[in-house]
Formats: C-alpha cells, structure tokens, sequence
C-alpha cells in the first residue's frame, strides 16, 4: 500500500471511487430509459407487426423478464463489452459498438479542438481582464465573458458558417472532410493525426480547415466560462497574503506573476475544465448537427429519431465513461499540481 | 483618506522601536510604507532614509533589493503568508537567489542554518507550508526574514495570530537577534507588554499620528499625553482590581477630528484642543510628545 497522504495513494483512491460512481450512472440510464414513454418494438414496426412476431423479438432482447433480471444482465454487459445490436434504420443489426467505434474519433476531434480554442482565449482573457482589473481591457473582457457565454451555439455556428464559408470563402462550410479527396487510412480515426502518420501534410491541412469552424463555435461559447473564472481567481490571488509577503522579499515582479498569482488562479481553473467537458458533449450534439459532423452527438439525435434504445443506451453510456475518466485526470491533475489536494 | 499624517520617525542602528496603537491607527500602513509595498494607487508622500539613501528615488530593481535583503518585513499572520504550492525549501531558495548569485547548493545550507537557528528542523525543509502549525510557519516567515541579515527587520504584529507559549518563544527569538546581530527592529504591535519585554523607545500612534515617542523607561513610568495614560491604565496587571478602558472609538479617518485628533476621547479636553492641532514637543530629553498641555503632565 503506497503511503498515506501520497500522490499514488490519493491517485488510486480516486480510481477506486469511479466505480461506484459508474454504477450510479448506469442505473441512472437503465432507469430512464425504461421510465421515458415508447418503446423499441413498437417503434420498429410502428404496430403493424402481428403479436407473435412482437412476442418473440421481446423475448428474445429479453424484454419480457422483470426488471431486476434485466438491470443484472444489462450490468453484466456493459462490464463485458457488450452493448447489443442496433435495431434503428440507420444502423439495423450492426454492433453497436462498431456503430460508436466508427463516430467516436469525430467527436473527440471537435472536443479536443473546442477545448483548446476554449482554453486559449478563455484563460488569456481571464488573465489580461485580471491584471488590468477596472481598466478599459478589464471591462471588454468582463462584457465578452458574459456575451458569448449566453450566445447559443447554433446561432453561433450558423453565423460563422455565413461569415467565413460563404461570405469569404475561406473555410469549408460543414462535413469532416473534402469529398473531392478521400480521408487518410484509418489508424486513430482523427483525421488529424492519421494524416500526419500517412505523412500526408495536404490532407492534415483539409482535416484542419474542416474543424475551424465547428471548433470555433463550441470554443467560443465554452470561454467565456473560462475567461469569468480565470478573472475572479487572479484577482483573489494577486492581492493574496502570500503574495505580498513575496513582495516583501523582494522577489521579482515577473516571478511573483507566474509562480505565485497565475499559478494558483489556474487551479480552481482545472477543475472547471473537468466540468466545461460535460457542457462540450451537450454542445457537440448541437455543434455536430449545425456542421453536418459525422459524431457522437448527431448519432444521440439519429437514435433518438427512430427510437434505437440500445444505440442510445450505448451512447449515452459512452459520454458518460469519458465524463468520468476526464473528471479522474482533472482531480489527478489538480493533485500534482496542489500538494493540499490528498485524502 | 489618510492612514498616516505627518509621521517623523528615525531609527538608530541596533535600535529596537516598538509601534503602539489601536487597531486602525496606521501601524500596519507604516511598516508596508517603509517597503513600499502599499497597494498601488496608495500615494505617498514624505522622505524616507535608509542608511543614507533616499528610497523614493531609487528605481524600482533597487527598491527590489532592499526589500528582503536590507530591510525584512515579517507579518502577523503566518498561516497564509506562504505559497501553497510550493515547499519551504523553494521559498528560501527563491529568495536567496532573488538577491545574490550563489549555487542553489548554497543556498540550501543557508536555508537549513536560518531555519536551524529557529528551531525548525532542517529535515523539514522539504515540506508544504499546509504541513506546518501556525507557530511553526511563523519561525518559517522569520528565518525567510532574516535568511539574508537584513540591518533593519519590520515586525508587523509578529505574535498576534499565536499562542502565549509560541508567543513567548518568538518573542525570546526577538530578543536574541538584537543581542546576537546588531539588527534594527521595528516592532508593530498592540502589545504594551510585548515592547516594555523587547523594545528600547516606544512611538504611540493615534488616528495615523505620532501622539509620543520616548525611551521605554520615560514612556512606561512617566508619560506625558492622556492617550498614552489611558492606555497604561487598560493593561491588565496582576495586581490591579480594575480595569480602566478608554472611553469613545478610534475615530474614523476619512473625516478626523479637528485639532488635536485625541479631544472627542480626552477626559482634560479644553476648547482649544478643538481648534489647534499639536505639534510634537519636546517634554524631556529623549521624549516628544503632541499635546498642547504637555508640560501640565509633566
């Protein structure tokens, strides 16, 4: 057992504690999904399937067993990997884990690409409002902050797509690539970085045109979050006790900046960021459907179209295992950087 | 809004001067003044002469170089006065190499005889600051103080936050540092005790003014302006039956009062002393006092 009140051991803790934590939030959808009216046969044939045909597709998901024998059985596949078999339109009789595997890396590219844009012009904004606090910098961050937090994301979209795809011509307007060229070989399934693998430096460039926008969109709303709260954290630590102490020493000013006020602004920041995931999975559906992005979320929306429960089911449960995962990292990740955040 | 009006006050080497006062009456201000690290937009005015250079006009990496290595400032209150996120060691470290150009190997060995001298083990040097109790970090902000043999140590309340056994032991540091390195101090307190234990002269302060300055001796046993009266009177002595306090609140220094600042409070209070501000006398050798009946005290 790694010693008390060490990274490792709160590192392991942390990890212990997502089980239970898992199992809470997969109740929580076993739960909704059977307490939410429709159901999937009825929406497979829209009642026009005779009786037994209704009885044997039930029986045969396993529809007509209590529900306490179901909840076991739907555990138990979850943990061994298996999610069952699409029963939409769309993706009728493949799994769905081969339906998730092939959108998923879509997702995660828009994600990664908001969170950066979102980071990056959240927490320098959050920054230079914080430092010239009441100047005229200081209230045009404040106003940006709270605009574009309330600006919905779709409105968003479109009128980016209106400036910069159709207007200028810059960007591509929606989809994940060119259609005159073939995306590179699948590795990863992010166009990104399966081009740099194929070594192909013209393919990456279209990757990265075709995420501009939509990363643009959802990272905009996304920092004005960042921006409020990277402000109100450097203004509590740049008048810090701590601070003036360092102050007295006679430490210098730049130091002071970095290594005292900014880098204990940025912890309650990290923390934020661990949240601002869940609202990126609610943006995405939006973000996704607004470009035409081939991902998780128009998947949610198709599966929900044609009431494909086990497509939902699987996908809700995979936005949720990532949840959980990032909220892990975030709370490893603030732990190394906060000697105080052990158990 | 004045924190400090028309201080004049000079410190001889080795010289301990104990700062006297209410709460609010400007004594934090003056020892952050003298570092000039008051919040910006803070003006000040006056001269202040540090070994016979004038601080104001020094630029600022030059003020940076006294701040910490020349004159030290310890605060009152230690729990917060450390940096969360980093260890004892790079905080010594930091300091040090703020100032000179020495290994960090060096460094170290200073860090560990500064925090030796304190009575903080060395074998701690490699902790957080969350990991020390409150008298602890105080030895902590103390050795960081005087890591450097700084001439001049500013000591802003430096026992207030602690227990009376911690505050004993800090206060016997004190004490020691004068005796052991010649080093000026300038104690803040509220703590009559505290200065009559440790100090050589006493300046009281009112609503931001110097009221008395004298030896400890003059002050404690023959005081000359009611203030200080009155505030002998409120400490607690074993002997003492009674405890007098001192009618009235510290006034509010947006708008002062007229005159002598003490008049509203002054149980001899004439109608003059609504009227003429006092300036500060001399009474006896060796002690100023700013009262207009200053030698009916006498």
């Amino acid at each position: 057992m790694p010693r008390r009140g060490s990274l490792l051991a709160y590192g392991l803790t942390r990890l212990i504690l997502a089980f239970p934590m898992l199992l809470i939030l997969l109740t929580v959808v076993f739960t909704v999904l059977r307490i939410i009216p429709g159901d999937p046969i009825y929406a497979l044939y829209g009642g026009r399937a005779p009786l037994s045909v209704i009885m044997a597709l039930r029986h045969q998901l396993g529809l007509d067993k209590p529900y306490w024998q179901q909840y076991v059985t739907y555990i138990v596949q979850i943990f061994t990997g298996n999610f069952g078999v699409s029963l939409g339109a769309h993706y009728g009789g493949q799994s769905v884990i081969a339906v998730i595997d092939q959108k998923l890396p879509a997702t995660i590219e828009l994600s990664i690409g908001s969170m950066i844009v979102a980071s990056t012009i959240g927490i320098s904004v959050g920054l230079i409002s914080g430092i010239n606090r009441d100047k005229v910098v200081d209230v045009v961050g404040r106003l940006y902050g709270t605009t574009i937090f309330v600006i919905p994301v779709f409105w968003l979209g479109l009128m980016l797509q209106l400036l910069f795809a159709v207007d200028l011509r810059w960007l591509p307007v929606n989809s994940r690539f060119d259609i005159s060229s073939s995306p590179p070989a699948t590795i990863t399934g992010l166009y990104t970085i399966d081009s740099l693998l194929a070594g192909r430096l013209d393919l990456f460039i279209i990757a990265i045109r075709h995420l501009a926008l939509p990363c643009l969109t959802l990272g905009l709303v996304l920092s004005g979050f960042f921006a409020k709260t990277v402000r109100a954290n450097l203004l509590r630590t740049i008048n810090a006790d701590y601070v003036e102490a360092a102050r007295a020493r006679g430490i210098k000013e730049r130091t002071i900046m970095s290594r005292y006020a900014f880098k204990n602004a940025l912890i309650p920041v990290i923390t934020v960021l661990g949240l601002e995931f869940a609202i990126l999975f609610a943006g995405a559906v939006l973000t996704e459907t607004t470009f035409n992005w081939d991902g998780m979320g128009r998947l949610l929306i198709d599966s929900i179209e044609v009431q494909d429960y086990p497509l939902i089911q699987g996908t809700i449960i995979v936005f949720s295992f990532i949840i959980v995962l990032i909220s892990i990292l975030v709370d490893i990740l603030s732990g190394v950087i906060d000697p105080r955040v052990r158990y | 809004m004045h924190a400090l009006d028309n201080i004049s006050l000079d410190v001889t080497s080795g010289e301990s001067i104990g700062i006297v006062g209410e709460t609010g009456s400007g004594k934090s201000t003056l020892g952050k003044a003298i570092l000039e690290i008051l919040p910006p937009r803070t003006e000040v005015k006056g001269r202040l002469v540090f070994r016979g250079r004038e601080l104001g006009q020094l630029d600022n990496a030059r003020i940076r170089h006294i701040r910490g290595e020349e004159i030290a400032l310890i605060f009152q209150d230690p729990m917060t006065r450390l940096n969360p996120l980093m260890t004892i060691e790079d905080h010594f470290v930091e300091t040090i190499k703020a100032h000179q150009r020495v290994s960090r190997q060096e460094a170290l060995a200073r860090a560990e005889a500064a925090l030796a001298s304190m009575r903080v083990p060395e074998s701690r040097i490699s902790n957080y600051p969350h990991e020390f109790s409150g008298g602890m970090r105080q030895r902590i902000m103390i050795a960081l103080a005087l890591v450097l043999n700084p001439s001049l140590l500013v000591a802003d309340e430096p026992t207030t936050s602690l227990d009376v056994i911690v505050e004993a032991q800090i206060l016997e540091i004190l004490e020691d540092l004068k005796r052991t390195y010649k080093m000026s101090l300038l104690l803040i307190t509220h703590n009559l005790g505290i200065v009559a234990e440790v100090c050589d002269r006493v300046a009281v302060f009112y609503a931001g003014k110097i009221v008395e300055v004298g030896t400890v001796d003059d002050i404690f046993t023959r005081p000359i302006h009611p203030y200080t009266r009155l505030l002998l009177q409120s400490i607690i002595h074993l002997d003492t039956k009674e405890l007098h306090s001192i009618d009235g609140a510290p006034p509010d220094l947006v708008s002062p009062p007229t005159g002598c600042r003490f008049h509203p409070r002054c149980p001899y209070a004439q109608a003059v002393c609504r009227e003429k501000i006092p300036p500060l006398d001399q009474f006896r050798q060796d002690q100023l006092a700013a009262c207009l009946f200053g030698k009916d005290f006498l």
